[in-house]
């Protein structure tokens, strides 16, 4: 609340400073109106400037300084608004500063444009500073973790039960960190993930880029992008309510046992999801291949298949590959339709009709609710998060530069 | 590429052969239909999660209700006769459906009987009568004729959710209450009607309480958050990447990690805003601010990319007669550039915005999974957003959440759809080849 106070008065301030600025130079250059070296508008500019930054400098000091000042001096309680208060005199400070020199040769332009250009170098560095902010946060609390759970017994750990002991006595409450069933159960989902959405994906894409008429890609193309753009807690909801009850009914018609959980049915529409990955990549990859390559097929007597199988498929094959691998991070990485549809229990089985757990429900399960930030349980979903991070992150770099690597070629 | 040619096609033996030529046509048939079966497959799994959705949601938007003749007992409502608001406000108005429930079915004396009849009706009844005896105090003391909620049970029932004939065991709505539900039925007392509550209601416990304007309005909010940072951070970042930053280590480093932050699981935002945010900032615990901090860290690399590629496609020859004509580099990329780019950037930001009101996994980590009954009015009131809302109906037990699960989908699909439609119209009717 003081903060959107402060805001709104910093504005107000910095119209005000800037309408002061602008008509100032305007009186003191009266009519020789050659002699501005900038434009009017860039007076007022600078003199808003020179009233929001200090304005903001300001305000964000004494939130951060405030509470350190209020232990050594009693501060007045003002209902909050002393940030707006602190940001409003900084700012008049600036402002009266700046439109004292406000005069025609001011090189107004140049200082504005200056700035301009800092705020943009700032904003591109929101990027890095987010990567930064990942990467410490996840890795202090995994540290943290690693203190009281080993390193190696998290990751190659075979039992994984995070129920930790309010008592000493307390039955089931060992509190067994291993990893290894987690991983496992991510696989088997990946890998069903990727036996749906490979071949749908891949044929798909090879339709549309060779046989289609321009008539078909213009529909079919925004079905798939349907299919992408449809949030994952309905995929979820689709997969816990729709496939999964199918799949335990077909599985008792023919009597076999299938789990309501089963990686199986997380695993497939979790494979639905990601068709559209691979297609549009596909798609553009073996759109980049030359015509000319498929003109020398069809030239030597090669049918369109033959032409697909031996020709463009090759040629687009680490494109192809890469784009697959980006499906597989995303598959890994996908959170709420394992939520919804795969289990809790962490069974170390290659039974894709069984409950498996995976990382990210893993996740989920021990950070939603309220806890305490220091036991082993929160602090493993961060060493979860972190094992995450790094293998999304290997993959990604992996496929970018498989990508690009290949695209260069044709460029 | 020109090793790849050097595999040798089909042998070449015979081409002219009818046989092998029937087989390569052949081959060629199959894989058209490969291809033409994937797209088919594709399409009807499409068709199957927005149908079965349709099908399940469609009954949520309409609720069962049953007419009764209330009498705005004085006695009940206001014993002392002081007509002061505190003691309107605090009677037992569930009392009052109850007992014309038990002057509409006199024949019921049993007391089990009696509570099963009281559970015809929904038990945010009497918050219902209490709205209407607040807003016109002179109805106490007469009788009229209101449509009052049923249960979720009585909903579900009546919307054929339940067979009838199933054992009585298997279903919550029992044979007695059948018989009333009939004879209700049978003198126009019952039907469905549109349900404004889902559109005007916070979540609740009873499913024919619930409703997702509190979802609806912790989602504007933190698009809001999410849309004012993302948007300018993301467009002065492609401003700055596309022309001016010079080709450096720096610049490099930039733009590896934006397209690694484009790939990074959601969830992985969600820690970083629960260690980070939550842990040493100190902010609240599942309010809109943080949500929209955390969506827009997720959204920025997508308007950069989008914004970049807008950029591009601006010709260099607008830049250079704006340079020849003496415009500063700032201005001839704020003045020309990015006006001509804007189309580009907006579509794409409107697209990174439809995937934020998606995103689900990152607000669980901050806490936005709470239950919340209160319409969040500020950025630091505890929300939550449609797309949480709906995970937590659908972990619910009540039959009657699947509908609603179902509905509130519908809702944010109708939402992304309008979006996307706003991002195809920008990108029809304002975009520019060159």
């Amino acid at each position: 609340m003081q903060i959107l106070v402060s805001v709104i008065t910093l504005l107000l301030l910095s119209i005000v400073g800037y309408e002061l600025g602008r008509r100032r130079v305007l009186i003191l250059a009266g009519a020789r109106r050659r002699d501005l070296h900038s434009r009017p508008q860039y007076h007022g500019l600078y003199v808003a400037l020179w009233c929001a930054i200090p304005g903001i400098g300001a305000a964000i000091l004494w939130l951060v300084a405030r509470p350190w000042l209020g232990r050594i001096v009693a501060l007045p309680d003002t209902n909050g608004a002393t940030t707006a208060i602190v940001a409003a005199i900084a700012g008049i400070t600036g402002l009266a500063i700046a439109h004292r020199r406000i005069a025609p040769p001011l090189r107004a332009r140049i200082a504005v444009e200056r700035i301009a250009r800092a705020v943009m170098l700032i904003a591109s560095t929101v990027a890095i500073l987010t990567t930064f902010g990942i990467i410490l946060s996840l890795l202090f609390e995994s540290l943290r973790f690693f203190a009281k759970v080993p390193f190696f017994d998290f990751l190659f750990g075979l039992r994984w039960s995070p129920q930790t002991a309010i008592r000493a006595d307390q039955v089931g409450a060992s509190g067994a960190f291993g990893a290894i069933p987690l991983f496992a159960g991510t696989m088997l989902i990946t890998v069903i993930a990727m036996c749906v959405a490979v071949p749908i994906g891949l044929f798909s894409a090879i339709y549309m880029s060779e046989y289609a008429t321009p008539r078909v890609r213009a529909n079919v193309k925004p079905m798939l992008e349907i299919l992408a753009g449809v949030p994952t807690v309905v995929y979820g909801f689709f997969a816990a309510l729709t496939v999964a009850p199918l799949f335990r009914g077909i599985g008792e018609s023919v009597g076999i046992g299938v789990s309501s959980e089963s990686a199986l049915a997380a695993g497939m529409v979790m494979g639905i999801m990601i068709i559209p990955f691979v297609s549009s990549i596909s798609d553009d990859v073996m759109n980049a291949v030359p015509q000319t390559l498929r003109d020398g097929a069809y030239a030597l007597g090669a049918t369109r298949s033959e032409t697909v199988r031996q020709i463009v498929l090759p040629a687009a094959l680490p494109g192809i590959v890469g784009g697959i691998l980006l499906a597989i991070s995303r598959a890994i990485g996908e959170t709420m339709i394992v939520v919804m549809a795969a289990g809790l229990a962490a069974n170390l089985t290659a039974n894709p009709l069984q409950a498996v757990t995976t990382v990210t429900v893993q996740i989920v399960t021990l950070l939603v609710g309220d806890q305490e930030f220091d036991s082993a349980k929160t602090l493993a979903a961060f060493a979860l998060g972190l094992a995450l991070f790094v293998i999304t992150l290997v993959l990604n770099v992996i496929a970018l530069r498989v990508v690009r690597k290949y695209r260069e070629k044709y460029d | 590429m020109t090793d790849t040619t050097a595999t040798p096609l089909t042998r070449p033996q015979r081409g002219s052969s009818p046989r092998l030529l029937r087989q390569r046509h052949a081959a060629e048939r199959r894989f058209r239909i490969y291809g033409i079966s994937a797209i088919v497959i594709a399409a009807v799994v499409l068709v199957a999660l927005l149908g079965s959705i349709a099908n399940r949601g469609a009954s949520a938007f309409f609720q069962t209700e049953i007419a009764l003749d209330i009498y705005f007992d004085p006695e009940v409502i206001d014993p002392e006769g002081t007509r002061a608001p505190d003691a309107l406000y605090s009677a037992n108005y569930q009392t009052l459906a109850k007992r014309a429930l038990a002057t509409r079915f006199p024949e019921v004396t049993d007391r089990r009987a009696k509570r099963a009849l009281t559970r015809l009706i929904s038990s945010g009844a009497g918050f219902e009568l209490r709205g209407m005896v607040l807003a016109t105090p002179a109805l106490i003391g007469t009788t009229a004729r209101y449509w009052i909620k049923s249960s979720d049970d009585v909903d579900s029932f009546v919307k054929n959710n339940v067979a009838r004939d199933a054992p009585e065991s298997d279903r919550r709505v029992k044979d007695n209450e059948i018989v009333w539900l009939d004879a209700l039925i049978a003198s126009g007392d019952l039907g469905t009607r549109f349900d404004t509550t889902f559109f005007t209601a916070s979540d609740s416990r009873e499913p024919e309480q619930a409703g997702i304007w509190g979802a609806v309005v912790g989602s504007f909010l933190t698009l809001v958050v999410t849309l004012s940072l993302s948007f300018p951070i993301g467009v002065l970042a492609a401003l700055y990447l596309e022309e001016f930053a010079p080709k450096n280590r720096w610049t490099d480093l930039i733009e590896v990690n934006i397209n690694n932050l484009a790939a990074v699981p959601s969830i992985v935002f969600g820690l970083l805003g629960l260690a980070m945010f939550l842990s040493i900032f100190g902010m609240p615990r599942s309010a809109p601010i943080v949500g929209g901090l955390v969506l827009a860290l997720m959204t920025f690399p997508t308007i950069i990319i989008a914004a970049r590629a807008a950029l591009t496609a601006v010709p260099p020859s607008v830049r250079e007669a704006a340079l020849a004509v003496g415009a500063s580099k700032l201005q001839v990329t704020l003045h020309h550039v990015l006006p001509l780019a804007m189309p580009g950037v907006m579509t794409g930001t409107i697209i990174g915005m439809a995937r934020a009101l998606g995103e689900t996994a990152p607000l669980l980590m901050i806490g936005m999974v709470a239950f919340i009954v209160d319409i969040p009015g500020s950025f630091t009131d505890p929300a939550t957003v449609l797309p949480v809302q709906i995970y937590l109906w659908a972990d619910s037990p009540e039959r009657a959440f699947v509908a609603k699960t179902s509905a509130a989908i519908l809702v944010l699909l109708a939402f992304l759809v309008a979006m996307n439609a706003l991002a195809v119209i920008l990108r029809r009717r304002f975009e520019r080849r060159w």
